[in-house]
């Protein structure tokens, strides 16, 4: 009954009220009012998730299962980024408060956490976003093998786009004049119909599928006809 | 004495063309009306610009017509406007806000409903103002329906009911039949891989929140995976990147191995959070995906830029992989690196699919009537547009008629553009 009904009632109830908020202006604002609440309920839900980061790695460690050793770096980051958060070390005071030592930003330019963040974070998720570049490469590779007569059209297809978002694709249908029937052969013309015209057509097709399978679930949840997300009672 | 009467006279002068020079127009025809569709908080006002308004028309009408001759040239232009307001139990007027020259029109907010009065002045380029316009006053009136989104509505209560409809009479026996989804059909064998092999299933539930659509639907795929994981007795990991989602993740899997009759093979530890961080989230996966090399990989919500880092990464130790989700810009690159993908309405589908309940296939059949509808406009707004194509503009170059009324139509109020 807790476990699945109080939840249900609960997600049925601010589900309705949010479409009803779509149509009423008066309880528009209800929306914004839910959306908070969400939010309160997600910090409490990070102190659950950082309780079991620390339990699953000190775990890990307590246990030298394989890769314990990047369980207690986790551990370590974690920790120090906290603490130099929480303790706002090196943080310089608020121009209004000046005899507040704590009065600044934890984030403020300078602070510890500014530099782990700046120097540590950012630096590392860009190189893991560059990977991206490698990936697109092989991943390329594997797709565009011409195995088939519509995998011999998908290389095609790549490779006009490819080569015509190139500086020198262009040139490559220059000889073919503008004015000429044969212009709409042009490398920039073929690629503006690919991408402007089955690209959109085949995105919209999946854009109204994928609308209606969220009003088919959303409806689905609201009216408790699917409950295995919830679990067992 | 004689020069002093003159200096008086010259400064009498002086003065009179002073006060002419400063003279301002004041504004006309001041109209307050309520805002539609509001929670009744907002008025709006519109007015007719002061003669000496450097943007009002029949000065650019007057020099347009004396091209030849030099534009006159304004003694005290206008510079804006002052709005002045007084609510019922007011006695005098204050100030409700200014607008800048060649601005007609006025929204009062933050009102409440009763009688406001407003009037309108002119500024003038010395700071002098002109006398107010008459005095107009509306109450702001609450709606209870936005009535802009009444088409919104008809067909969302459309689309709705014919779903609810398609549940019921499942649920009263009418039999309906779904196309066989292959990504749903291996997602079975690709547990069964996993289980011959002696490796986990690493199941991923996107990296939104428990708020997101697409999350829900990604749980409700893992109920399955956990199920048949439980009948296998093969292990499963699912790392995730929000804390509400582990906890109702923990659920999902908690209740299915119940179901599947195997509650001791339960371990929340393998349902863990890892970081909000995106790509502290994708460091941690991969290096697992590395390590541990999981036989199935199944990625069921919305993704980002992620989505190929892992797939590529299970691709390299050799996984199965089955990905569903209903973001768009990520589809091809699920598409080039898995195996099966469950591509927009077929990734919500799966819940339907894979518990074979008979409301949960008629909520299929109910999607398919959105369907219809929207090819119906589809194609009656592709013909619509074709028609226009060969229709007469009329003299002032603008396209009008009952046909361009009709595309109007369409795509103000039933695309909402």
């Amino acid at each position: 009954m807790l476990k699945r009904t109080v939840p249900l009632i609960i997600a049925s109830i601010v589900g309705i009220v949010l479409i009803l908020a779509k149509f009423s202006p008066p309880i528009q604002s209800w929306e914004t009012e839910v959306v908070m609440w969400f939010d309160i309920l997600a910090v409490f839900a990070f102190v659950l998730g950082a309780g079991n980061l620390n339990l699953n790695n000190l775990k890990k460690i307590s246990e030298r299962k394989a890769g314990w050793g990047y369980a207690a770096i986790t551990l370590l980051a974690f920790w120090i980024t906290l603490i130099c958060g929480i303790g706002k070390l090196g943080v310089p005071p608020n121009e209004q408060y000046l005899g507040y030592a704590w009065s600044g930003s934890f984030e403020a330019e300078g602070s510890a956490f500014w530099w782990i963040f700046n120097y540590v974070y950012v630096p590392l998720a860009s190189t893991m976003f560059a990977t991206l570049a490698f990936y697109i490469s092989s991943a390329a590779f594997r797709a565009f093998r011409a195995n088939n007569v519509e995998a011999s059209l998908l290389l095609l297809t790549a490779l006009v786009v490819l080569v015509s978002q190139t500086s020198s694709g262009p040139m490559l249908s220059d000889l073919i004049p503008e004015e000429s029937t044969w212009a709409i052969f042009k490398i920039d013309t073929i690629r503006g119909v690919l991408v402007n015209l089955f690209n959109t057509l085949g995105t919209r097709a999946v854009m109204i599928g994928i609308a209606l399978g969220v009003v088919s679930t959303s409806l689905k949840v609201l009216m408790g006809v699917d409950q295995s997300y919830l679990g067992g009672d | 004495m004689r020069s002093f009467t003159i200096i008086i006279c010259l400064l009498l002068v002086a003065g009179t063309s002073d006060v002419s020079a400063q003279e301002v127009a004041p504004p006309s025809n001041l109209n307050v009306f309520d805002v539609e569709n509001d929670k009744g908080e907002e008025l709006r006002l519109t007015w007719t610009l002061s003669a000496d308004d450097p943007n009002t028309e029949t000065k650019e009408d007057v020099k347009e017509e004396s091209a030849n001759e030099p534009p006159a040239t304004l003694n005290n232009p206008v510079v804006g406007y002052l709005i002045e307001v007084k609510s019922g139990n007011q006695k005098e007027f204050a100030e409700a806000g200014k607008v800048d020259a060649g601005v007609s029109e006025f929204k009062a907010d933050d009102l409440e409903r009763q009688e406001y009065s407003y009037r309108v002045k002119a500024i003038g380029a010395d700071g002098s103002f002109s006398t107010a316009t008459g005095i107009s006053a509306a109450t702001p009136v609450r709606q209870w329906v936005d009535r802009s989104k009444i088409y919104f509505g008809f067909f969302m209560l459309v689309v709705c009911g014919s779903v609810v409809y398609f549940i019921e009479a499942a649920k009263a026996g009418k039999q309906l039949k779904v196309r066989k989804i292959a990504g749903l059909e291996a997602i079975e064998e690709a547990v069964g891989r996993a289980t011959e092999m002696g490796r986990d299933c690493l199941f991923i539930p996107g990296i939104q929140d428990i708020n997101d659509i697409q999350t829900v639907a990604g749980l409700i795929v893992l109920n399955r995976v956990a199920e048949l994981t439980a009948e296998y007795d093969a292990g499963l990991d699912v790392p995730t990147t929000r804390s509400l989602v582990m906890t109702v993740a923990r659920e999902t899997v908690d209740g299915a191995y119940t179901s599947a009759g195997r509650p001791d093979l339960y371990n929340p530890d393998n349902i863990y959070y890892v970081t909000d961080e995106q790509f502290g989230f994708v460091a941690a996966v991969t290096g697992k995906m590395v390590r541990e090399k999981p036989a199935a990989c199944f990625y069921m919500g919305a993704f980002y830029a992620e989505s190929l880092i892992f797939a590529e990464t299970a691709n390299t130790v050799g996984a199965i992989q089955i990905a569903g989700t209903a973001m768009p810009s990520q589809l091809p690159f699920f598409v080039a690196a898995c195996d099966y993908v469950l591509i927009g309405e077929e990734f919500f589908a799966a819940s339907a699919y894979l518990s074979g309940e008979p409301q949960q296939l008629g909520s299929l059949k109910g999607q398919d009537v959105g369907k219809f509808i929207a090819g119906l406009f589809l194609i009656v707004g592709a013909l619509l547009m074709t028609v226009s194509q060969f229709v007469h503009r009329g003299a002032s170059g603008e396209k009008t008629g009952p046909l361009q009324d009709a595309i109007s139509f369409m795509t103000e109020s039933l695309l909402g553009t």
